[in-house]
């Protein structure tokens, strides 16, 4: 359970920002992505989000849409994206795995059923992108009450009156969505970023983690400075779109960890 | 929910936007804000008379309403059976129904100060009548059309283009509605300031479903009033199509407390409603599931992976339902059945030569299940069935069906 704040505590220990690694479970194949999934660690990766396929991501850009497709077409699905995390745990137990996608896979699959089996399996947290917090009583409550992190989504467009609301029930990190629009197209500016993160710190002790429209070593860098924090997901998984090996794509990961780690 | 609950059909939604178990606000936070925004100004406009004032106006002498209830005379001699009339939606400005709710959803947008609208369409009718109501305000309008419904709706892309909207064909998926739908929430979120989407049926997240219900609920009042005039009573039965659902939810919503009315929602059934999901009835062949930001009947696969529906009718094309219909379902208070494509283009042709009127493949659906069930009904039963559309933007999609030559040179 404590495995997210355990890292967080740790990197604070040590000065050190947090570097958050998004993949598509599955994609191109469970057992590249299996690989992939198990080499980020040692790339430096101190939080990993696995992205659980979904026909239909309406927050996602073209890059997460298409890694979806072809995990799904590989044959990805809830129950594979689980047994990954299994698999990863029996030879890593330190570094916390979030589940991120879309809530109808986890509704069809039966809510009780998804979050014991998920504990079960060692997921530390839950990103649900098309449940806010007035839709809490769905999975965020169920898996609190299970003892998973259910990490929710502050964005531009999150004013004064509602901060309280999306924090209420948060717990492991706040992600703070750099840009209002999809993953992977825009680019994020700090400048514009870190009032936001102020902003967001005085309501809460939480680690505020950054992402969306994060796409090099040197944009993740200047990120860093201003949060605890940095996600890459679709400058990696455009790698992987290009049929770059697994060595490949986690060197590029590794030279991400370098400038989240170099803040 | 049991029926011995409810004093009444029409409390719905609840201040969380449900109806019963389905609707609700299944968005991401960076549009939670903004509907919760839309909801206040929808709110604000229901109960000021101005805003009805406007759109009394601009539906008489803008759209043509009231449109007529015509008794349909040789399709009733045809079916030797139940007396039927039609609701003539198609007559309306720019020929459907989708017309009635983008005009009070441009108002509010113009309430609101927003400049630039976004729409998604499937047969391209509410694409259409959004790029019209754009024009009339100088609004911007971008509208979201499936790459598979461009090219079978090649007429309804030209005539928005005349209109001045830019047209963004979706590559996305397999190309039609349910894949716009995807693409206009992605550009909502990014042009969060300035933009207001204009969703053109009964479905996504709340207040939308509530809001299209209560514009598209003229077809319905106008009808309980017009068919006072003609018969002195109800109807028995009331018949409509349903893709998402609004003109469906126009016709029903007024007579859902008069329990003596039998009401009818007819689905795509494309090829046939099996296994092979070759069709789009979501309540007769889907589970509930969350998709566009509510709860619903979807067609979806074991895992919750979003499937692909199948119709000859690009406007009923879509795997999901309204909420509300998902909940006049599950209460049984509405009887929902589906129909083939074959059997509507079968009353496709006999409303053309019956009747003179070129349906669109929407309520010839409709129109396939009025001709199952009228010749067994007595002469002074009468059923209403809602023409939600003209066919002209169908007529290459049904020659091409027909196996008929287009080519006159």
């Amino acid at each position: 359970m404590a495995r997210i704040d355990d890292t967080f505590s740790a990197l604070r220990a040590n000065r050190k920002k947090a570097f958050v690694a998004y993949i598509m479970a599955g994609d191109p194949d469970y057992n590249e992505s299996k690989e992939l999934l198990m080499g980020l660690p040692e790339a430096g990766v101190d939080i990993i989000e696995l992205g659980l396929p979904f026909t239909d991501p309406m927050a996602d850009g073209p890059t997460i849409q298409l890694a979806g497709q072809r995990a799904l077409n590989s044959g990805q699905n809830l129950e594979k994206t689980l047994q990954m995390v299994q698999d990863f745990r029996s030879k890593n137990n330190v570094t916390p795995i979030i589940i991120m996608g879309y809530y109808n896979p986890i509704y069809s699959y039966g809510v009780d059923k998804f979050l014991s089996k998920a504990k079960l399996v060692g997921v530390d947290g839950l990103i649900i992108v098309d449940l806010p917090p007035e839709e809490d009583s769905e999975l965020c409550i169920p898996a609190k009450n299970i003892g998973l992190n259910f990490i929710r989504l502050a964005t531009p467009t999150t004013d004064e009156n509602r901060l309280p609301a999306v924090l209420k029930n948060t717990s492991g990190f706040v992600y703070y969505v750099s840009i209002t629009g999809i993953t992977g197209v825009a680019n994020a500016s700090s400048a514009n970023v870190s009032p936001e993160i102020s902003r967001i710190k005085k309501e809460t002790d939480l680690p505020v983690v950054v992402g969306f429209g994060i796409k090099t070593p040197e944009a993740a860098l200047e990120m860093a400075k201003v949060a605890d924090g940095v996600v890459v997901g679709s400058a990696i998984v455009e790698k992987i779109a290009q049929g770059e090996s697994n060595k490949s794509v986690l060197a590029f990961v590794k030279s991400l960890a370098e400038g989240v780690h170099d803040a | 929910m049991t029926g011995d609950l409810l004093n009444s059909f029409t409390v719905g939604p609840d201040e969380s936007g449900r109806f019963g178990d389905f609707g609700g606000r299944f968005v991401s936070e960076t549009l939670m804000p903004l509907i919760l925004e839309l909801e206040k100004e929808y709110e604000n406009a229901k109960i000021d008379s101005n805003f009805w004032k406007e759109m009394d106006d601009l539906w008489a002498n803008y759209v043509g309403r009231p449109s007529p209830l015509y008794f349909c005379e040789r399709l009733t001699n045809h079916f030797s059976g139940a007396k039927i009339y039609m609701k003539r939606d198609e007559l309306n400005h720019t020929g459907a129904h989708k017309i009635n709710n983008v005009l009070g959803q441009i108002l509010l947008a113009r309430r609101m100060n927003k400049k630039r609208i976004i729409a998604e369409t499937g047969a391209g009718q509410h694409g259409v009548a959004t790029a019209t109501v754009c024009a009339k305000f100088g609004l911007k309008c971008v509208v979201y059309m499936g790459a598979h419904d461009v090219e079978r709706q090649a007429p309804n892309v030209f005539r928005m283009k005349l209109l001045g909207a830019e047209v963004i064909p979706v590559t996305s998926g397999r190309g039609t509605l349910k894949d716009a739908m995807n693409d206009a929430l992605r550009d909502w979120v990014t042009n969060v300031e300035d933009t207001f989407y204009c969703i053109g049926t009964v479905a996504g997240p709340h207040p939308y479903p509530e809001m299209v219900r209560d514009f598209q609920s003229i077809i319905g009042k106008e009808t309980k009033t017009q068919m006072l005039e003609q018969e002195g009573r109800a109807p028995d039965t009331l018949v409509a199509a349903i893709g998402g659902g609004s003109n469906a939810m126009g016709l029903f919503y007024p007579f859902l407390d008069d329990l003596k009315v039998s009401i009818i929602g007819v689905e795509a059934g494309g090829k046939g409603v099996n296994s092979k999901m070759e069709h789009c009835a979501s309540l007769t062949g889907g589970r509930p599931g969350v998709l566009h930001g509510n709860r619903t009947y979807l067609l979806q696969d074991d895992d919750g992976q979003i499937l692909e529906g199948f119709s000859i009718s690009a406007g009923l094309d879509y795997p999901g339902i309204g909420p509300e219909h998902a909940w006049l379902h599950e209460s049984g208070r509405v009887n929902y059945v589906s129909i083939t494509d074959k059997e509507a283009l079968t009353s496709f042709q006999l409303c053309c030569e019956l009747e003179g009127i070129i349906p669109a493949l929407e309520p010839s659906h409709a129109l396939a299940h009025v001709g199952k069930i009228a010749p067994k009904l007595p002469s002074d039963h009468i059923i209403c069935m809602n023409m939600c559309g003209r066919g002209d933007k169908d007529i290459f999609t049904v020659a091409k069906a027909l196996n008929f030559d287009m080519d006159f040179s």
